[in-house]
């Protein structure tokens, strides 16, 4: 009896395995199919089969990158001589790189907005991290009046729905003309991230034994001493973890981006859709900007794994 | 222990006198948090209550006049508007009961010895950290009717996804789901590893069948943290505005912020949409009430 019990575990041990291989396929492969149109010719994009075997090519990225126009005719073998390897992979596809008088390359908008990702990402996780990891520690530490309200008071803030908050913040931007500035995507997205911040925190901070701060205090250190001589390396994990969603959400937001910015200050997620226009949008050049665009997320998930289900419940589920 | 205590105060007061008083370092620490979201995130609301009481329209230099409740009447009289609520709740049961399927299956499939478990288990977790606007914008060549990878492996033809407009909703839905079941099997995998081995154990002498000890052990046993997972999902799927406004324009699947960001941005009828907007804060603020209530009663077990 037992023994049949076990074997039939074991068989379903290994149907269950199976499966969830399948589904990890399943659940990969829109990511794989992203990557992989990234270095495919632009005519082995859309084909019916779909290619999947296909010599790989650096030219969606030359494209990403460049502004390009079409050619009437092939280039000469002079011109193909002169050219540099990355304007090469274009000629096979009837294109040349558009140039200036003095012959610098034209940048596409991609690189622009990529930058302006980065900034924006980077200074308002930066803001939210630093003040989200002080107030934390006020909470954590000290007597507060009506904590529970002003936490929920907080965590509310970042419920809200962006369109709702846009509509009015968008007025006044426009009255104190941040509109399309880099300053005011970066306080909107500071005070998105503000909250997160600090219900993250304060759940490491709390970990962190008070005992530790009370020998320092006892040993002639300040409050403020303990605070950042004590405290804040024994956070360093939290703070990081911390840093890394906050960076994500922001790097990803693109409602805000959408109505706020257009041009100076646009970040990528609203220019990347922007680029399928009308007519035959070349599939490869968009793969090539998402690809780009996602690679630092992919990195830093895999370096967040381990807090994933606590910076994803708010802190709520501590592991 | 008594005397540790006193002499710790005492010494920590005489280092504080030295330094800022705790209470001067609490109000440093906490009120600059409060006054940066009291500026950037309430007082923009109460703006914003202000002009839902106009008929300003952001487009033109016409001053706002004041039409008191005019427009609250208007939205909740308009049966556009319900059908946006509609399509929404339609759009959240499917979403969230999809995610709750696929990410509890797959995290009761992921519970046991598995090779290579936690790569795995990182993979799958990789679609929620993605952009959901960059993302949803490759799935629209997915869906493709002509050269889409998903017809032609599921050997659909040319079958329309993101141009009918009965199928559209739940192509967006479907894409919600393969993004955000990660979550629920995330907390679902938390939960069933907290539940008890001795309780299985105890299951398997007493020759419970699989079923009995499904319903009787594992799901009351996950249920609280389920529950944490469908409360906020369904607050976030309620507030989905990017997925669906990239891949799909169609009326059918015209969500609730959709109708809200074209009402303010496209046909700039400010007022109005103040007025919607405080509508929707209004469901979001009631959900989110739930959640943290439920949070802190998880909490405290």
């Amino acid at each position: 009896m037992a023994a049949v019990r076990t074997s039939s575990e074991v068989t379903f041990n290994r149907i269950a395995i199976v499966v969830v291989l399948l589904v990890t396929i399943i659940f990969l492969a829109p990511i794989y199919w992203i990557a992989s149109t990234a270095f495919k010719p632009r005519n082995l994009a859309t084909t019916i089969p779909p290619t999947v075997v296909f010599q790989p090519e650096i030219s969606p990225f030359v494209k990403l990158f460049t502004k390009r126009s079409q050619m009437r005719n092939p280039p000469t073998p002079e011109e193909y001589a002169a050219a540099p390897w990355w304007e090469r992979v274009v000629f096979d596809g009837g294109e040349k790189i558009v140039r200036d008088g003095k012959g610098e390359v034209q940048w596409s908008g991609y690189p622009s907005r990529f930058m302006n990702s980065l900034i924006v990402a980077i200074t308002s996780t930066v803001l939210a991290v630093g003040m989200g990891t002080f107030t934390a520690y006020g909470f954590s530490r000290f007597r507060v009046k009506g904590e529970a309200d002003l936490l929920f008071f907080i965590l509310s803030t970042r419920m809200l729905p962006p369109v709702v908050v846009a509509i009015p913040m968008f007025l006044m931007y426009r009255a104190v003309g941040l509109n399309d500035s880099h300053l005011g995507l970066i306080i909107l997205y500071t005070a998105f991230n503000l909250s997160f911040s600090v219900w993250l925190m304060k759940g490491f901070i709390d970990e962190i034994p008070k005992e530790y701060e009370e020998a320092a205090l006892v040993d002639g250190y300040t409050r403020m001493e303990a605070f950042f001589k004590i405290v804040l390396p024994e956070a360093a994990t939290g703070i990081a973890a911390t840093a890394v969603f906050c960076f994500i959400t922001a790097w990803n937001e693109y409602a805000f981006a959408l109505i706020m910015t257009n041009r100076r200050a646009q970040t990528a997620p609203p220019f990347i859709p922007s680029q399928v226009g009308s007519g035959l949008p070349d599939w490869t050049v968009i793969a090539a900007g998402t690809f780009l665009f996602l690679l630092p997320v992919a990195i830093f998930t895999f370096l967040l794994r381990n807090h994933l289900l606590r910076g994803m419940s708010f802190g709520a589920i501590r592991k | 222990m008594a005397t540790t205590m006193i002499t710790t105060l005492d010494r920590s007061s005489r280092a504080a006198a030295r330094g800022l008083s705790d209470i001067s370092i609490r109000n440093l620490f906490i009120i600059p948090t409060i006054l940066f979201l009291i500026v950037f995130n309430i007082f923009p609301l109460i703006y914003s209550l202000g002009y839902s009481f106009t008929d300003f329209r952001a487009s033109t230099n016409a001053p706002a006049n004041f039409v008191g409740l005019q427009n609250y009447r208007d939205l909740l009289n308009d049966p556009y508007v319900w059908s946006n609520f509609a399509i929404t709740a339609k759009y959240v049961i499917i979403s969230v009961a999809g995610q709750l399927f696929v990410g509890f299956g797959v995290a009761m499939l992921l519970n046991r010895d598995i090779p290579l478990k936690g790569f795995i288990t990182t993979l799958l977790l990789l679609p929620m950290m993605l952009s959901m606007a960059v993302v949803g914008l490759f799935w629209k060549l997915l869906y493709d009717p002509s050269w889409g990878v998903i017809n032609y492996a599921l050997g659909l033809g040319n079958f329309e996804w993101l141009a009918d407009p009965r199928m559209a909703l739940y192509a967006v839905a479907l894409t919600d789901i393969w993004m955000w079941s990660p979550f629920v099997m995330l907390l679902s995998l938390a939960g069933l590893s907290a539940v008890p081995k001795h309780l299985y154990e105890a299951a398997a002498i007493d020759r419970a069948g699989p079923f009995y000890t499904f319903f009787r052990i594992t799901l009351p046993l996950v249920a609280p943290i389920l529950m944490i997972a469908v409360i906020f999902r369904t607050m976030e799927a309620f507030k989905t505005f990017d997925l669906a406004y990239i891949l799909t324009s169609q009326p059918t699947a015209e969500l609730i912020s959709i109708r809200l960001y074209k009402m303010a941005f496209q046909e700039w009828q400010t007022g109005r949409s103040c007025a919607m907007a405080y509508i929707v804060l209004i469901m979001v603020l009631a959900i989110t009430n739930i959640y943290v209530k439920y949070l802190n009663k998880v909490k405290e077990r």
